[in-house]
């Protein structure tokens, strides 16, 4: 009945309700109220979070003030409970309606209100372009607001200076004196006996003994 | 751990040319966004809430539960508070059109707001502010709308709320905000003043004025909005539309002369009128007479001459004189005790100390309740006065006090005693700067601080079990409050790295805060006594606030100290108002009123031999006044005076004028520090094609470490860098207003860069189906806006880059860094400047409120945007994605400098917003201050809340990060030691083997 009611109506409401009124029944009587009084038009619709799933965030499972904003603030409404929101009095043109949500990461919509042909309205995502039959909002994605930490492992401790550091160190100590061990005994002999000559200090004479 | 042992290993020392080299290879090691860890929130950034000055206040005390107090306030938030501790359980920010009119609680659960003049009525749940319903009412926005709650008729049932407004009463349900029934008072311009309902009745009356002699009763049957009965009559000297409700059946109003009162009583559609001589009452009265909102049974508030009479009225023609009061004062409304009881408090000033007064209807003459406490007298007066009672344990009556200050500060009191308070003035911060911290005193060594060796070792023991993630959730939770404790941060000293400063804000009360950078604590406070209403200056409002005096080199021993400017009224022409604070202090140093007016205010990069900061102030006639005003300014203010020039934007007649000063022949001694401005040029816009939307220039302070940019093939550029380039964007006036008031055909946008100095446009750019709102920001050589695009009907980002052409030809890069590059070519006023502009557009998917720009001590580190989306977020944007060089393909060498491939909208990463999952409400501005830690930035966001943090665009590669291990370093060098004895002990034994075989 009501939404009969609403198309005769001289300043009738967006037809993106129209699948909506059809379940008005269903839904609270502030919505379908108040139509087409004023001057304008009424874009009504809804925000709709799916599941609980933003645990991970560190957000209410829910926020309450899910901040839907006209035309980049010209007038803000707030969805309720049950995510539905309205702006009235809007005139026809094309308008863009945002949703300011923490946690969630919503397209702008773009909907135009026909001037010549009243009630006929379009609505589409301006991000990715998908025309929306319903004025139904979904966030294209949820927001991660924080770096998540890596959970210990030991490559990691091996990626780090300090693991490199001591990596090289152990490779010194267990796989060097094996590399030597190949050498020709007589090369080696010759091979310290240069070094000597030239004056390098080697490791042991650092160390306070003198050979 | 404090962040003292966390030494900076600056990358100062190297001096600047090497860092660029050096540097420029981190910048592309790093990666774009540098977010958060959760575990690091608050250890950099501070948030604190706010809600502003509240106009309404509604207690919810009854049940058992928690004690709250809905209020509403004058930056459009409904919040509800804690009435013990002050605390913000909810609140909701409203547009910023939609003014809150009226707030109420209906059926004890939800909180009913009336806003946008009346005409949008909204219910919010009271225990988490979730939105219940909302109504749009068609009201006329000429008539003042008011709300009224029915009391509970029958408890359970619904209840309607009724609002008023004009000739036309709305009931609507509180359940679900549905119109129950709407009555159209069929008269022509009928102002109804007051709705009230009888007790026990199914009627309510409703009393108004048509027009200015006629006064009207309506009785309206309840549920259906029926007119029962209505009565008229005619008062011959005319009303002024004041009326006070006495009784239900008695009206008190002022006359059209507003010199006397006259008692107007209806009953049974009989109204009778008594003209009231107040001559009787007061002996010596003269002038006018001021009707005071007091809605308090049987009494009637009147201003006479600067003071206040309390009447009791005693009947139509019968006024009895309770009280006198003077100012400053304030009442509250009254409060049912019991049925027949009422009461309602007076607050009177007196110097420091606040008298409060309770009075019940029983017996007026005295008070139910009389004390007195003593109030900081940089809160100011009192303004507002809400009153809610408690029933004592030997049944008494107690009562709280809800007070508004002059500052916008919010106190409860209770008992005599200030039970908390809310510096609510920070709602409204008007403009801001820094100040440096004093330094640090000898004697008092940071190492006093650390605790011994073991604890910290301890300590960082205890880090290094947390990032390998080791650590129990009881070690974690040390952790975390050994980290958010650190007494470091908050300290009143300098520190090495340039984090801690005081920021100074200027709120709209008039009254100057120093906040510590640590933790957002107020340091010092004031409330400007300059900027205070005065019989000298009626209608004061804080404008500007500026560094005045930063002692570095000379007057070392004088604290520094900020300007505050403001202007004695609303017009340009007002007389301005200088104060001069004390930074460290908040001590007023000189407050004046100024002579003239204050419509540009110039701060000059020179300093008087005090390091006083030379000031030029442009008035309305275009005279400029120098200040200070001392001889030793005007020398140092005569040298550089040639070279002094300004601009104006006049956006109503669409015009940019530039000016020079000039110098008078014979100077009167008078007006030695008066200069005539003389026009150079003018651009004057077309106005039927072109409106002025937004100008945008370089901040003064901004330093730009290198002027060439090596591009990929070893080629250089030169960055057209001038700190008097103007951007200007105009719209077509068709488009001027919100997005969907105009057609992609009729909208157009153009960009304009303007040298300021010779007026010339360096570039215009016309943008095909843009409109505004424009926001700007320009930093070295380039200029990003950010408006909305029509055609795509999405928000657009542009970059425009220039280039110095003329020096296209220095391309020896090893001139350029020794300094020996030819500077001595001819340069011209009059020549064009041989300009090379490079620009690319992007989508961006969100409105923006305000951007801005990271600011670094020397300008080495890339730049990062900072843009404040609609949903009070402040997002970090790196400048590298607004890069004109940006290609679909970038060649490898291309790829190998930084550039990343060109995507048709801007990311936005989740992780890079700075504000992490805080939300800055009513987000206004951000403000950037360079630490002097180069990699680092401090940004202060402020608008109904205030957000603190430091980020550093390229990560901080000058100094070991927070997360530095420093257990993990001591213990690779001891296993490193150790490591190195066991091999030599083992090599000797090896070796004495060996010697013995």
């Amino acid at each position: 009945m009501r939404s009969s009611a609403a198309l005769f109506n001289p300043s009738p409401p967006l037809l993106l309700l129209l699948p909506l009124l059809l379940f008005s029944h269903l839904l609270p009587r502030a919505l379908a109220a108040d139509l087409g009084s004023g001057d304008g038009y009424t874009i009504a619709g809804r925000v709709k979070l799916d599941g609980a799933t933003s645990k991970e965030s560190g957000l209410p499972a829910k926020p309450t003030n899910i901040k839907v904003i006209l035309n980049g603030g010209q007038s803000i409404s707030f969805a309720r409970a049950d995510g539905y929101f309205s702006f009235h009095n809007v005139p026809a043109g094309t308008h863009l309606i945002e949703v300011a949500a923490l946690g969630y990461f919503f397209s702008p919509v773009r909907v135009d209100i026909s001037a010549r042909n009243p009630g006929k309205i379009q609505a589409a995502l301006t991000e990715n372009r998908r025309v929306l039959y319903e004025l139904i909002l979904e966030p294209l994605r949820e927001e991660q607001y924080y770096e998540k930490r890596e959970p210990f492992s030991i490559m990691s401790l091996m990626k780090s200076p300090m693991g490199l550091m001591m990596g090289f160190m152990l490779l010194v100590m267990f796989v060097m004196p094996k590399l030597m061990e190949n050498i020709d005994p007589e090369e080696m002999r010759r091979a310290q006996e240069d070094m000597r000559a030239q004056g390098v200090p080697s490791l042991s004479s650092l160390l306070p003994r003198s050979n | 751990m404090g962040s003292s042992h966390l030494r900076p290993r600056t990358a100062m020392a190297i001096r600047a040319r090497l860092g660029f080299v050096i540097l420029l290879s981190l910048f592309f090691s790093a990666t774009l966004s540098t977010a958060l860890y959760e575990d690091q929130v608050g250890l950099a950034d501070w948030h604190h809430k706010y809600i502003g000055k509240v106009k309404h206040a509604v207690f919810h005390t009854q049940k058992t539960g928690r004690k709250r107090v809905v209020v509403s306030t004058e930056e459009n938030v409904v919040a509800s508070l804690d009435l013990r501790t002050g605390f913000i359980f909810w609140r909701n920010v409203l547009g910023k059109n939609d003014h809150i009119d009226q707030v109420d609680i209906a059926l004890g659960k939800y909180v009913v707001t009336l806003s946008s003049g009346g005409s949008i009525l909204r219910a919010w749940n009271l225990p988490d502010g979730q939105m219940i319903w909302e109504s749009t009412l068609p009201v006329s926005t000429l008539s003042k709308s008011s709300l009224y709650v029915l009391a509970n008729m029958n408890v359970g049932k619904d209840n309607l709320i009724l609002v008023f407004g004009g000739s036309s009463i709305h009931a609507l349900s509180s359940m679900d905000g549905q119109i129950v029934w709407r009555k159209e008072l069929s008269i022509d311009s009928l102002e109804i003043q007051q709705i009230f309902q009888p007790h026990d009745s199914d009627i309510i009356n409703a009393v108004g004025f048509v027009g200015s002699s006629e006064f009207v009763v309506y009785q309206i049957s309840y549920r259906t909005g029926e007119v029962m009965q209505q009565s008229k009559a005619s008062f011959e000297s005319g009303f002024c539309g004041e009326a006070s409700l006495v009784f239900d059946n008695l009206v008190v109003a002022l006359d059209a002369s507003k010199s006397s009162l006259v008692s107007i009583s209806f009953k049974n559609e009989v109204i009778n009128f008594h003209q009231i001589n107040l001559s009787d009452l007061v002996p010596d009265f003269s002038g006018k007479v001021t009707l005071l909102p007091l809605k308090f049974n049987g009494m009637l508030a009147i201003e006479i001459a600067s003071s206040i009479l309390l009447l009791r009225v005693k009947g139509a023609n019968e006024l009895e004189f309770v009280e006198k009061i003077s100012h400053p004062f304030a009442f509250s409304d009254a409060l049912p005790l019991s049925k027949e009881q009422q009461a309602f408090a007076i607050l009177q000033h007196d110097e420091s100390k606040i008298h409060f007064k309770v009075k019940s209807d029983n017996d007026l003459r005295n008070e139910i309740l009389k004390e007195t406490i003593q109030m900081d007298s940089q809160r100011g007066n009192i303004e507002k006065v809400f009153i809610n009672n408690y029933i004592r344990t030997d049944r008494t009556h107690g009562f709280r006090f809800l007070v508004v200050m002059e500052d916008h500060s919010l106190l409860l009191i209770q008992q005599g005693e200030i039970v908390w308070s809310r510096e609510d003035g920070l709602a409204s911060i008007v403009d801001s700067t820094t100040s440096e911290l004093p330094v640090e005193k000898e004697g008092v060594s940071v190492a006093e601080v650390e605790h011994n060796l073991f604890e910290w070792l301890k300590g960082h023991l205890l880090k290094l079990k947390g990032t390998l993630m080791l650590a129990s959730p009881d070690e974690v939770a040390a952790i975390q409050a050994i980290r958010l404790k650190s007494s470091e941060k908050n300290k009143m000293t300098r520190d090495h790295n340039g984090f801690r400063k005081l920021i100074i804000v200027l709120t709209r009360a008039g009254k100057v805060l120093a906040l510590h950078t640590g933790d957002g604590r107020v340091v010092w406070s004031v409330l400007l006594p300059a900027l205070r209403r005065s019989e000298t200056c009626g209608n004061p409002f804080a404008l500007r606030v500026y560094q005045w005096q930063v002692p570095h080199h000379h007057a070392m021993h004088e604290n520094p100290s900020v300007l505050v400017v403001g202007r004695c009224g609303h017009g340009f022409d007002a007389p301005g108002i200088f104060s001069i604070v004390d930074s460290y202090t908040g001590k007023v140093q000189n407050s004046l009123i100024l002579e003239h007016s204050v419509s540009h205010i110039m701060p000059l990069p020179l300093t008087d031999s005090t390091e006083q900061r030379l000031h030029l102030i442009i008035d309305a006639k275009l005279q400029a006044h120098l200040y200070p005003k001392n001889s030793d300014s005007l020398k140092h203010f005569f040298n550089e005076m040639p070279n002094i020039y300004w601009y104006s934007v006049e956006v109503e007649k669409n015009k940019i004028k530039g000016y020079s000063l000039e110098s008078k022949a014979e100077l009167d001694t008078a007006e030695e520090y008066v200069f005539q401005a003389k026009e150079l040029w003018s651009i004057i816009f077309p106005s039927e094609s072109e409106k002025i939307a937004v100008t945008a220039t370089r901040k003064m302070n901004e330093i730009v470490h290198t002027q060439a940019k090596v591009v990929a093939d070893q080629d250089v550029m030169y960055k057209y860098v001038s700190k008097n380039i103007l951007f200007v964007a105009t719209v077509a006036p068709k488009a001027a207003g919100e997005i969907g008031s105009a057609t992609p055909e009729e909208a157009l946008l153009y960009a304009y860069l303007i040298d300021t100095v010779s007026g010339r446009i360096l570039h215009r750019v016309c943008h095909q189906g843009a409109q505004g709102p424009v926001h700007a920001v320009v930093s070295e050589n380039w200029v990003v806006y950010h408006y909305f695009n029509l055609r795509a009907h999405r928000y657009e980002m542009s970059v425009i880059e220039i280039y110095d052409q003329s020096r296209a030809d220095n391309k020896d890069v090893w001139k350029l860094v020794l300094g020996k590059h030819n500077l001595t070519a001819p340069v011209s006023l009059y020549s064009r400047p041989d300009v090379m502009v490079k620009s690319q557009s992007y989508f961006f998917t969100h409105s923006v409120k305000s951007m801005a720009v990271t600011a670094t001590a020397k300008g080495i580190t890339s730049k990062q945007l900072l843009i404040g989306t609609i949903g009070d977020q402040v997002l970090a944007l790196d400048k590298r994605f607004l890069d004109p060089r940006r290609s679909v393909n970038p060649t490898q060498s291309e790829k190998e400098e930084g550039i990343i491939p060109l995507t048709d909208s801007l990311p936005i990463v989740p992780q890079s917003y700075i504000t992490h999952s805080l939300q800055v409400e009513g987000l206004r501005s951000m403000v950037t201050i360079p630490a002097k830690l180069e990699s680092t930035t401090l940004v202060f966001s402020y608008g109904v809340d205030l957000f603190f943090t430091r980020i550093a665009p390229s990560r901080t590669y000058d100094s070991l990060t927070e997360d530095f291990s420093y257990a993990l370093l001591l213990i690779t060098i001891v296993v490193l030691v150790a490591a190195i004895f066991v091999t030599w002990a083992l090599s000797e034994k090896k070796e004495l083997k060996e010697k013995w075989r």
